[in-house]
């Protein structure tokens, strides 16, 4: 399953540029919003999903288990340190999830590339 | 210079009609423009489907008092304060840049139809308020060009890489700066410079209203859809599929605050 950004929803902050593990999701050259380049190669972490704050981003399913109108929604609230997910079935069935948020901050524990040393 | 009016000096060297046709010309060009692109596009399309597939999922029925309620709220706050941006750089950047195009156009009209020609009063407020409306959307536009831009920021690609989304911001950019060039060297009796600067003028407005159908320009038409939709969706239980807000267990805690996108 691959992201996908709704355009309408993106305002072209970049968080979903900044975390992508694949570095698959880039700014668009024509309308300066997020686009996944190469749904192929997504692994679906969700973290770009997850890190988006406008909830622009939402998943693909494959269409042989995940046919019509079936979906995977996040809303994630860091004022609750909160992340909801809504899972909608294919025959209109649904269910919420509340996690806490766990991600740990830049630096502490994940080094920034730059600070990484090359061909280690 | 700021009190002056630039197209009263202008007047004498080009007939104020042609000043008005060319204004009634740009904005039909940003009219056709909008209607080509929309056509193409088909986002108008894409807001109507989207439209119907929230009323079939709204688990309430919003009244007609609500919506319009939801619909002024949104205008305040999510379209005046552009608040889709969050509370940052960006949106200061985009209100200055936004509102001081609205200034400068509005004024630009005023002055040319209402305070431009032989038999005419010249107005020092409309004169002040096209030169500080340029001023804020160059301070705005500036800021966003060369220091927050997300292809930059986040992408570290060079500020110098210009890319076709830049079309509107460099043209709305070179219209305001070289309008203010003109004006100044107007003013100052600058006859050659005034004229370069008046002509660049004309062409970067013809480049920002002949290119809206390749450019961003009529995102300042469709956003204001979409945040009238996505609050409406939330106010009839459709949320476009999203969960409804967390009721926030204590046990959870806070989460880490969101950081600036430049990890690269």
């Amino acid at each position: 399953m691959s992201t996908f950004v709704y355009m309408t929803r993106c305002d072209g902050c970049g968080h979903c540029v900044d975390i992508c593990p694949s570095d698959i999701m880039h700014i668009d050259e024509n309308i300066r919003r997020a686009k996944n380049i190469e749904p192929n190669f997504c692994w679906e972490c969700y973290s770009c999903v997850k890190a988006c704050p406008n909830h622009a981003i939402d998943v693909r399913g494959y269409a042989d288990f995940a046919p019509m109108g079936h979906s995977v929604r996040v809303r994630r609230e860091e004022e609750k340190g909160t992340i909801s997910w809504k899972i909608k079935f294919r025959n209109g069935t649904t269910k919420d999830f509340v996690s806490p948020i766990t991600t740990k901050p830049w630096g502490k524990k994940i080094k920034m590339i730059i600070e990484t040393p090359l061909n280690k | 210079m700021l009190e002056t009016n630039p197209f009263s000096l202008l007047s004498e060297v080009v007939p104020t009609v042609v000043m008005q046709v060319f204004i009634i010309a740009m904005v039909l060009l940003i009219a056709f423009g909008t209607i080509i692109q929309m056509i193409h596009h088909k986002n108008l399309t894409y807001f109507f489907n989207n439209a119907k597939k929230a009323k079939l999922q709204a688990t309430r029925e919003v009244g007609a008092a609500e919506k319009a309620k939801i619909i002024a709220k949104t205008t305040v706050y999510d379209i005046g304060t552009t608040s889709e941006l969050g509370f940052g750089k960006r949106r200061l950047a985009h209100v200055l840049g936004m509102y001081g195009t609205i200034i400068f156009w509005i004024a630009s009209a005023m002055l040319v139809f209402c305070y431009t020609g032989a038999d005419k009063t010249s107005s020092t407020l409309w004169s002040m308020l096209w030169h500080v409306g340029a001023i804020l959307t160059c301070v705005g536009g500036f800021w966003f060009w060369f220091f927050l831009r997300v292809d930059v920021s986040a992408e570290a690609h060079p500020w110098y890489r210009i890319i076709k989304a830049d079309l509107f911001v460099l043209a709305l950019l070179a219209c305001s700066t070289f309008g203010l060039a003109w004006s100044y060297t107007q003013f100052n009796g600058h006859v050659g410079l005034s004229f370069l600067f008046f002509a660049l003028f004309v062409v970067s407005n013809l480049v920002l209203f002949g290119g809206v159908y390749w450019s961003k320009f009529a995102h300042m038409f469709y956003k204001p859809g979409a945040a009238i939709q996505k609050n409406l969706a939330e106010a009839d239980g459709s949320r476009d599929n999203l969960p409804p807000p967390a009721d926030a267990p204590e046990q959870f805690g806070l989460g880490i605050k969101r950081e600036e996108p430049k990890h690269y």
